[in-house]
C-alpha cells in the first residue's frame, strides 16, 4: 500500500513546486503579452537583448541574495560589495597592470572575502543578518570611495574588458541571436547555484538551516561553518556582478552601488522564495529578476515617466507576496 | 502557629468553593467532579502529579477555560466567570509559573498597564507611582516605583505581580509553582509576604510540589489524581507518606517488565560531578550497553537540562563525561554526536525536526556528509535507499521517503528522529518525553523499539514525567528533584518510593531540615 501511494505523493510536491514557479512564471509571461500589444516596439531582437542585458547584473546580484534568504537571513551589503569588487578589479588591472584573468579572479575572490566576514559576524558573533550586512553595506562602500579616491576607475588600458559583459561569442557562432556574454554569464552562475543548491550537501544545510536551524546544530552539524560558507558563495557571486557592471560600464563607479541590494532582494521576493528562509529556488530569482527587468522597460517604451515606474514595481512587490501567501493559505 | 488558621474553615464562609467540575478537552477528560474550597486568610495548597487537573482547575476558577460542569460560588454565592476579567473584576488574581511582565517599563507602568490614572488625558505619572508606593508599603515592600522591571530578580518581579494582584483589590491569589526559581532567602522573604496577606484575610492557592514548602506555608492541602479530587487533609497533622500516596494513589496495570541484567556489560555512558548554575547540581551517574535508565521528576527537576548539557546543546560549569571508558570534550552536539550519542528533544518541532524538509533529507540530517561523493555531490540514490530501510525496519508510516515530515503524525515523527540517530551510528540515545503528544497505540510501539534498540546493546537514557512510564521501561530509574539526583532505584520501584525522592528536596540533603521547619 505504501508503494501505490508514493507516486501519487512525489506529482503532488512536484506541482506544488511548480505551480510556485508557475504563478511567477505566469505573471511574466502576462506582461510580456500586454507590453507587445501596447508596442510594437517591445518584442523587437533589439529590445529583448537590451531587457536581458540589463537583467544580467540584477540577477546575479539576486541569486547571491537567494542563497542567504533561503538560511533565513537577509543581505543588504550586496549593492555596494559589486561595486567593490568593482572597485578591486579596477585596482589590479588599471592601477598594477596585472593580466585581465587576475582581475577577474581578485575581484570574485573580494567578494568571497567579504562574505565571509558578514557570514562570520553573523554565525560566530550572534550579529543579525539584518544589521551585520547593514553594517557591510556602510564599510565597504567606504572603501570603495577610500580606495579609489572618489573618481571612477577606466578599464581602457584593459583591452577586451568591455567584452566580458557586452561582447557576444553566441553572436560570433550563431549570428542571428547575438546575445551578450553578461547574459550568457547570468545563465551559467545560474545553472551552477541551481546545481550547489540541489546536489551538494551546502545546498541541503542552506534549506536545512532556513527550515530549523535549532534542529540541524542539535543533529551534530556544524552550522557556523555551512553558514558561513553560504555567505561566502554568496559573496563570490556578486563578485561576478561586479565584474559584469565594471564591464558594461567599462569602469568601476564607486559612488554607484547602494540601491542595487534593494532590486536585488525585490526579483528574490517577487520570485517566491520566502524571507522566512527554507524554501525557494534560482529559477524564481531569475523570473523575478525578469519581470523587474521587462516592467522598467515596457513602461519606457511606453512613455511613462521614470518616477512611475518606481511606484509600479513597488506594487508589484506587495502583490506578488501576497498572492503566495494566498497560494499558502489553501494548502 | 502558622497551622492556626484550620479551625477557621469551620466557621466562616468560604471564600471560593468549586463543586463537580467537569472539563473536558477534545480526546481528554481533564476534570471530572473536582472540588477545592478556600477559605479567607488560608494558605490551601493544590498538589498532585504532573496533568492530574491542578492548573485547569485554577483556570476554570479564573476564567481562562469555561467549565462542562459543576458551579463556583464566591462568598457562598453563584458566580459565572468567563473570562480572566471578569475573574480580575471578582478579586481573583492568577501568578503565573512564567512572569508576564514588560520588561522594559517600570513596576508602576506594569502594575497599572491598561488603567493609568489620567490628568486631561494625559498619563499621570506621579500619581501612579504613589498608587504602586501606597501598595508596595502595604506589603512592607521596599522597591521603587520607578524601578526597571528588567533589573529586578525573578524574586522581585514576582512581588511586582503580588502588588499588581493587590492593586485589583484581589482577595484570591493563585501562585503557580511561586518558588521555582527561588533561592531560599527568596522564599523567606516571599513567606513573610503571604502570611502578611493572609493576616489580611487574603485567600491564597499554592500550586506545587515541594513537600517541605507545603508543609511550612500552608493550612490545608487538596490533592487531586487524573483530574479528579482525592481528599482535604490538614498540612500541618498529616504525614507527608499520607499525601503522597493520596497524590499517587492508583494501582498500575502495566505489565510487570522483565528487567534483563546488564550489570556485566560495559558502561556506555557515565556521567560525573555535572553542574550548571542552579539547574543542575553536582549530578553523577552511568549507563550500561543494553540497558535503559529511566529519569523521573517533577516538572523543573532538571532532568532536561542534564541532557542537554551531556549532548552540548548547553554550556556547562563543570562536570566529566565518559564514553567506553574514555573522557570526552563535548562543547556543542556535533561533539557529542561524533562520540555516538544522540538526543531525541521534548519539543520536536522545535528542535528535533526541519519540519519543511521531506522524510529521506530528515533521517541523512545528521549524515549529510556520509552521503557526499568525492566530487562534492549528494548521493541522492544512497540517501533515499537508507531512508527507505529505515522506514520499514521502524515502520514509519508514510506515503513515500519524499513526505513533508510535519505531515507525519508525532508517533511517526519521533521514529524518523530515531531513524536519523541510527542512520548516524549513535549507541547512546537521550530520550526526552518520548511519547509527548503521542496517541496510546502508537506509545506501545515506542515502547517496543526502545526495548528492541536496548536489546541490541543501545545505551538508553529515557526521560519522562509520566511514572507508568518510567516504570515500564526503565531498568535502573535515576529520579531527580531540584537539580540534584535524589536516588537511583531499581526497576521495579514503586510510586511511592519515586514520588518520594522526586519531592525530597534538600531534605535529603540535610536529614535535620523537616524537623527544624515543623
Amino acid at each position: 500500500m505504501t508503494e501505490t501511494a508514493a507516486p501519487a505523493q512525489k506529482s503532488g510536491i512536484r506541482m506544488t513546486g511548480a505551480f510556485h514557479r508557475l504563478l511567477a512564471f505566469s505573471g511574466l509571461i502576462a506582461l510580456v503579452v500586454v507590453f507587445s500589444l501596447a508596442s510594437p516596439n517591445f518584442m523587437q531582437t533589439q529590445n529583448i537583448l537590451a531587457i536581458l542585458q540589463a537583467t544580467a547584473v540584477n540577477g546575479v546580484l539576486a541569486i547571491a541574495v537567494t542563497l542567504v534568504i533561503i538560511t533565513g537571513g537577509i543581505d543588504l551589503s550586496v549593492g555596494t560589495l559589486m561595486t567593490f569588487c568593482a572597485v578591486i578589479a579596477g585596482v589590479f588591472l588599471t592601477y598594477w597592470g596585472l593580466p585581465m584573468p587576475i582581475g577577474i579572479l581578485g575581484a570574485i575572490l573580494a567578494g568571497a572575502a567579504s562574505g565571509l566576514i558578514s557570514g562570520t559576524v553573523v554565525a560566530k558573533l550572534k550579529v543579525p543578518p539584518f544589521i551585520a550586512t547593514l553594517g557591510m553595506m556602510l564599510i565597504l562602500k567606504g572603501l570603495s570611495l577610500v580606495i579609489s579616491g572618489t573618481r571612477p576607475i577606466y578599464f581602457n588600458d584593459t583591452p577586451g574588458f568591455n567584452q566580458i559583459a557586452l561582447g557576444s561569442v553566441v553572436g560570433q557562432i550563431i549570428p542571428a541571436v547575438p546575445v551578450p556574454n553578461g547574459v550568457m554569464i547570468l545563465f551559467l552562475v545560474a545553472l551552477l547555484t541551481a546545481f550547489i543548491l540541489g546536489k551538494t550537501a551546502l545546498g541541503r544545510y542552506t534549506f536545512a538551516l532556513g527550515s530549523n536551524e535549532e534542529a540541524v546544530r542539535l543533529s551534530g552539524v556544524n552550522v557556523d561553518r555551512w553558514k558561513i560558507g553560504v555567505y561566502a558563495l554568496s559573496g563570490a557571486i556578486v563578485g561576478v556582478g561586479g565584474v559584469l557592471i565594471a564591464s558594461r560600464l567599462n569602469s568601476a563607479q564607486p559612488a554607484l552601488g547602494q540601491g542595487y541590494e534593494l532590486e536585488a532582494i525585490a526579483a528574490v521576493v517577487i520570485g517566491g522564495t520566502s524571507l522566512s528562509g527554507g524554501r525557494g529556488t534560482v529559477l524564481g530569482t531569475l523570473i523575478g529578476a525578469l519581470i523587474i527587468s521587462v516592467l522598467a522597460n515596457g513602461l519606457r517604451i511606453l512613455s511613462v515617466a521614470q518616477e512611475w515606474q518606481t511606484v509600479v514595481t513597488g506594487t508589484i512587490i506587495i502583490l506578488a507576496v501576497y498572492a503566495d501567501i494566498l497560494r499558502r493559505r489553501k494548502l | 502557629m502558622e497551622g492556626s488558621t484550620v479551625d477557621v474553615a469551620a466557621r466562616a464562609v468560604p471564600l471560593v468553593q468549586m463543586r463537580n467540575i467537569d472539563k473536558s478537552f477534545p480526546g481528554v477528560r481533564a476534570l471530572s467532579q473536582a472540588q477545592f474550597e478556600l477559605m479567607p486568610g488560608e494558605v490551601h495548597a493544590l498538589m498532585g502529579e504532573n496533568g492530574a487537573g491542578k492548573s485547569t482547575l485554577m483556570k476554570v476558577l479564573s476564567g481562562v477555560y469555561d467549565r462542562d460542569a459543576g458551579e463556583v460560588l464566591l462568598d457562598g454565592k453563584a458566580v459565572e466567570i468567563t473570562s480572566p476579567r471578569e475573574a480580575q473584576d471578582a478579586g481573583i488574581s492568577i501568578i503565573h509559573q512564567e512572569l508576564a511582565l514588560m520588561r522594559d517599563l517600570t513596576a508602576a507602568q506594569n502594575i497599572f498597564i491598561g488603567r493609568e490614572p489620567r490628568r486631561f488625558g494625559i498619563l499621570d505619572e506621579r500619581q501612579l507611582n504613589r498608587d504602586t508606593a501606597a501598595i508596595f508599603k502595604s506589603m512592607n515592600l521596599n522597591l521603587e516605583p520607578t524601578v526597571l522591571v528588567e533589573t529586578l530578580t525573578i524574586a522581585k518581579q514576582q512581588m511586582v505581580e503580588i502588588a499588581k494582584a493587590l492593586s485589583y483589590r484581589s482577595r484570591v491569589l493563585i501562585m503557580d509553582e511561586p518558588t521555582a526559581a527561588l533561592n531560599d532567602a527568596e522564599i523567606a522573604e516571599l513567606f513573610a509576604i503571604i502570611n502578611r496577606l493572609k493576616a489580611e484575610g487574603v485567600g491564597i492557592v499554592y500550586i506545587s510540589h515541594k513537600m517541605d514548602e507545603i508543609k511550612r506555608i500552608s493550612d490545608r492541602v487538596t490533592v487531586m489524581r487524573d483530574g479528579e479530587y482525592v481528599g482535604t487533609v490538614p498540612a500541618a497533622e498529616t504525614p507527608i507518606e499520607t499525601i503522597i500516596s493520596m497524590m499517587v494513589g492508583r494501582t498500575l496495570n502495566t505489565e510487570a517488565h522483565a528487567i534483563p541484567d546488564t550489570s556485566g556489560q560495559p558502561v556506555a555512558l557515565e556521567v560525573k560531578g555535572l553542574n550548571r548554575g542552579r539547574e543542575i547540581r553536582d549530578v553523577s551517574f552511568s549507563v550500561r550497553q543494553g540497558e535503559i535508565l529511566g529519569f523521573a521528576g517533577l516538572m523543573g527537576a532538571g532532568r532536561t537540562e542534564v541532557a542537554r548539557a551531556i549532548f552540548g546543546a548547553d554550556h556547562k560549569d563543570s562536570g566529566e563525561i565518559w564514553v567506553h571508558g574514555e573522557r570526552v570534550g563535548i562543547t556543542a552536539p556535533r561533539d557529542a554526536v561524533s562520540k555516538g550519542i544522540g538526543y531525541l528533544s521534548e519539543d520536536r518541532k522545535l528542535f528535533g525536526l526541519a519540519t519543511g524538509m521531506d522524510v529521506r533529507n530528515n533521517i541523512a540530517l545528521a549524515s549529510l556528509e556520509r552521503f557526499t561523493n568525492p566530487a562534492g555531490v549528494l548521493d541522492e540514490a544512497g540517501m533515499e535507499k537508507s531512508a527507505r530501510d529505515y522506514i520499514r525496519q521502524l515502520s514509519i508510516k508514510t506515503p513515500s521517503d519524499t513526505q513533508e515530515a510535519r505531515l507525519l503524525s508525532g508517533g511517526n515523527q519521533q521514529k524518523v528522529v530515531i531513524a536519523k540517530w541510527l542512520l548516524r551510528d549513535c549507541d547512546i540515545l537521550i530520550f526526552d518525553e518520548p511519547t509527548r503528544g503521542i496517541d496510546v497505540g502508537a506509545k506501545s510501539e515506542i515502547y517496543k523499539l526502545l526495548n528492541n534498540l536496548a536489546a541490541q546493546g543501545k545505551a538508553i537514557i529515557v526521560i519522562s514525567s509520566e511514572l507508568p512510564e518510567i516504570l515500564r521501561l526503565s531498568h535502573r530509574i535515576a529520579v531527580m528533584c531540584e537539580g540534584r539526583l535524589t536516588g537511583i532505584l531499581p526497576g521495579d520501584a514503586s510510586q511511592e518510593e519515586i514520588m518520594r525522592l522526586a519531592t525530597m528536596r534538600e531534605a535529603a540533603m540535610r536529614p535535620d531540615a523537616e524537623r527544624k521547619i515543623a
